[in-house]
């Protein structure tokens, strides 16, 4: 991976005595794609107006590019902003947001006006420089807020939420422009959301929080394949998680059946958690699966079907381009590559996973 | 809703009709006329006349100096109990509502004890060994009456209107290289002018036309125009020419809702 | 530090605003007759008011008028937010404007024109006069109190009980109404205070004979002030103070600050 340049190292955080942040430690690398996922109040929020300065972390340091700008104010850090819902200046036409960063280091006219043309340019709004930002829509304000940070060349750009309040086509036009500009500029993008989404379409490395720890840091295939507790599980895309025995090394005892893995280093007959995909549940004959059961329910969602098979007591979610009737009999069987184990979590504050995604 | 709301409108439109417009009208009939009922506009020119002019100087300057002290006390103030963030919006109303329930002529009449030559402030500087003030039945008096009794009508719309601006807004401003000064001076003021002007308009209006102020806190010296046309009415009985120097009044008056309106299109500098 | 300064500033322009109150309060008490001096605590000028029936007179003047103006102006102005909402824009715009004036102009050319008015329309002038012209300038406070609730309200909940079987009035009253309760309140607790407050309005509508707190005041000004008065004004206030403490502290609300702070 390329050059560290940011780094922060046991942030801790607490608002009215409530933990935010506890003891986070995170790297983040040049030209990086970083999105710090998970539900609200899990702050992730937090770190990012830490890392912008509008935070200070009660204890821990920020260091960025080898220098500690804990204590810096947001106004001499290398780093801009694309704040939730634009927080653009109403009272300025859209050229004099995209200039006012420049004009405070005093750049010369004719360097301004060069960079508000390419800002404009690179978001796709060429000739917006003496509109009003009232008179824009919310996807045409965001890139106009997305311009006017990144005419000051920051080595970071700090997203919020940012496509939060477009609506749904908008927001998936806007992640391919975003990757876009991102490459076009080479710079690093710090992005939360609590979209998951999102984040598995744009990132590079995928941080998963929850009330203030870390849960799991990854690229977006190892975290949807391979989810290290049963929040990220459940958080990221739909899957059967599911209590179960690790008899031994890749072989574990799910609902009193016993199921091939490839897992190994658990011990012998400890409880853990396992994650199933929908997509990875094959439904066979009943004579030919691991698991018998009966379809309950039959969806239809375009891509595939999606059914319930309950089968051992519990209540199997399964995505398939092949429909089962339901109260058909049916077999349940699984790729040994397809289960992923998880340890059961240990302290009060991981357990805390009960969420309602 | 529906067609009914033509009907719905039809008792504050008669209303506002006879008791806002036509007595306005009123005004304009006995300004623009003599005793007799002809037209003239010798009421309008009296305003000219040495004493009334003198009047009129003293009480723009009054009102344009308070106008002053008020705006720069309560911006200030207005800054910190936007930036406090405290969810009782109404609760920091009140705390300028609430001295309204005392009355207000009894109110500013308590500023004659507190500013007596023995009174409460004088012995407090004696205390610190400070030199006494004595303003009372001065202008100085009268501005202070002026700046007590309207401060709330500057500080309400200000809190309304920077209380409204958003706070990503600022860090925005921050994030972009400017420090508090710019910031403030770029963003915080202009964004907060309908409040300014709202506050502005609240203050300077009753500041220039009272009569009370300068009578309870003046000594009977010190004539503003409010007192010159309270006079007309009341003791001289000259209608027409009382008529005639409110028109001058309103010229101003009106001048000043013209920029309100101007500035403040949405009413977002409002008092509530 | 910073914040201290910050909570200093907001100390002293309180004891700005409420040192004449503190004064008036004190001078209550004061057995002495004169203000400037002070000659020892006492309660007769307490006992003193409910013996005087020109001040018990004008007390009742002044909130029997605040009570109507204030009533007769919240039904008005109410009725007009209503009407508004379905108005074209030019029309609203003027019918804001007009609402406007009595905010704008100058108290004394309000109460100059009513007086002009009354007198051509040879009005006699008494209360009758005074809830008039009250009611004139209460109009606008309710008005600017509950067109903001009127702008959040959701059309479409109105449309709902309608769908659902409502008449027009049941689903205003059981829909519209009571989401405009706390304008429609604030507005009558704003155009009641203005009301009492009110002393420029009164004083060119008010007849000979007829008086309210405030005019009473003005005439004793020369005088000198009644101490009873400074009673009856103590009275009012810690009333007022308490009854909004309370409604401040009230259980519920407690509970909702609590929520709040979570």
């Amino acid at each position: 991976m390329s050059k560290e340049l940011i780094h922060l190292s046991n942030i801790s955080k607490s608002f009215d005595g409530q933990m935010v942040l506890d003891e986070l430690n995170l790297k983040i690398h040049e030209n990086e794609f970083v999105t710090l996922l998970g539900p609200s109040g899990c702050g992730k929020t937090t770190t990012l107006r830490i890392l912008g300065g509008f935070a200070q972390p009660d204890t821990g340091k920020v260091i960025f590019d080898g220098r500690d700008i804990t204590k810096v104010p947001p106004n001499k850090r290398a780093l801009n902003t694309v704040f939730q819902k634009y927080a653009l200046f109403t009272h300025m036409t859209i050229a004099e947001n995209i200039a006012f960063g420049l004009k405070i280091k005093k750049k010369s006219k004719g360097y301004i006006d060069d960079k508000i043309r390419y800002a404009l340019k690179l978001v796709n709004l060429e000739g917006y420089e003496n509109r009003m930002p009232d008179s824009l829509s919310g996807g045409q304000q965001q890139r106009i807020a997305i311009a006017r940070a990144i005419v000051n060349e920051p080595k970071v750009l700090l997203l919020d939420e940012p496509l939060g309040a477009l609506d749904l086509k908008l927001r998936q036009e806007m992640q391919y422009e975003l990757i876009r500009m991102k490459n076009e500029l080479g710079i690093t993008f710090v992005y939360v959301t609590h979209d998951q989404e999102e984040a598995l379409t744009m990132s590079d490395t995928i941080v998963v929080m929850n009330q203030g720890y870390i849960q799991q840091i990854g690229s977006p295939e190892s975290i949807y394949n391979e989810p290290e507790n049963a929040f990220v599980a459940d958080f990221i895309g739909d899957s059967n998680i599911i209590p179960a025995v690790m008899i031994e090394d890749k072989l574990v005892r799910i609902l009193d059946t016993r199921f091939a893995c490839v897992d190994t280093g658990f011990g012998h007959n400890k409880p853990v958690d396992v994650v199933i995909r929908p997509e990875d549940v094959e439904l066979t004959a009943p004579s030919d699966g691991t698991l018998q059961g009966v379809v309950t329910h039959l969806i239809f969602k375009g891509v595939h079907y999606e059914m319930e098979v309950m089968a051992g007591g519990f209540e199997w979610l399964v995505h398939s381009t092949v429909m089962q009737p339901v109260g058909k009999e049916v077999g349940i069987k699984v790729d040994p590559f397809n289960i992923q184990i998880m340890n059961k979590p240990e302290s009060e504050d991981e357990e805390a996973v009960a969420i309602d995604i | 809703m529906t067609s009914k709301n033509k009907w719905l409108s039809a008792p504050y439109t008669l209303w506002s009709v006879v008791f806002i417009i036509i007595p306005l009208c009123m005004i304009f009939y006995y300004g623009l006329t003599d005793k007799t009922g002809a037209f003239t506009l010798e009421n309008i020119a009296a305003m000219a006349t040495a004493e009334h002019a003198k009047a009129l100087r003293l009480s723009i300057l009054l009102s344009l100096v308070s106008t002053l002290f008020c705006f720069l006390l309560a911006y200030p103030l207005a800054m910190i109990l936007a930036n406090m963030k405290v969810n009782q919006h109404s609760f920091i109303i009140l705390i300028f509502i609430l001295p309204m329930w005392m009355n207000f002529l009894l109110r500013t009449l308590a500023w004659q004890t507190l500013l007596e030559k023995s009174g409460v402030i004088n012995n407090i500087l004696t205390f610190f060994h400070l030199p006494n003030i004595n303003i009372i039945n001065t202008p100085a008096a009268i501005v202070l009456g002026m700046v007590y009794n309207f401060l709330p009508f500057m500080v309400l719309p200000l809190y309304n209107s920077l209380s409204k601006i958003d706070d990503n807004v600022i860090n925005a401003a921050r994030d972009l290289g400017a420090n508090g000064i710019h910031t403030f001076i770029r963003i915080i003021l202009p964004l907060s002018v309908p409040g300014i002007i709202s506050g502005i308009t609240m203050v300077f209006v009753p500041a220039l036309t009272t009569f009370v102020i300068s009578t309870l806190l003046g000594g009977s010296k010190i004539l503003l125009i409010g007192n010159v046309i309270e006079q007309e009415f009341t003791q001289a009985s000259n209608w027409h020419l009382g008529s005639g120097l409110s028109i001058v009044l309103m010229i101003f008056i009106i001048l000043n809702m013209i920029i309100s309106a101007i500035f403040d299109k949405d009413g977002e500098g409002s008092m509530l | 530090m910073k914040t201290a300064v910050k909570k200093i500033y907001i100390a002293l322009i309180i004891l700005f605003l409420y040192a004449p109150i503190g004064t008036l309060m004190v001078l209550s008490f004061n057995a002495s007759k004169t203000r400037s001096k002070w000659g020892g605590f006492t309660f007769k000028w307490y006992a003193a008011l409910f013996r005087n029936d020109d001040i018990l007179k004008a007390l009742f003047n002044t909130l029997l008028i605040a009570f109507l103006s204030a009533l007769i102006a919240t039904v008005i102005g109410t009725i007009a937010c209503i009407a508004m909402t379905g108005m074209k824009r030019r029309t609203k715009a003027v019918m804001m404007g007009v609402t406007n004036i009595p905010m704008l102009n100058a108290e004394i050319v309000t109460g100059i024109s009513l007086m002009l008015l009354f007198i051509s329309l040879g009005f006699r002038f008494g209360l009758g006069t005074i809830l008039l012209s009250h009611i004139t300038f209460n109009i606008p406070y309710v008005i600017l109190s509950v067109m903001p609730r009127m702008k959040q309200l959701n059309p479409s909940t109105y449309e709902a009980a309608l769908d659902l079987g409502a008449s027009h009035l049941t689903a205003f009253f059981k829909v519209v109404f009571p989401d405009l309760l706390p304008g429609i309140l604030s507005g009558f607790l704003m155009a009641f205070t203005m009301s009492l407050d009110d002393f420029i309005i009164t004083h060119f509508t008010k007849g000979a004979g007829v008086d309210t707190l405030s005019t009473k005041i003005y005439t004793e000004v020369k005088k000198g002030i009644k101490p009873e008065m400074y009673a009856l004004s103590t009275i009012i206030f810690v009333t007022v103070l308490v009854l909004l403490l309370l409604v401040n502290l009230s259980p519920e609300k407690k509970e909702k600050n609590l929520q709040g702070n979570k």
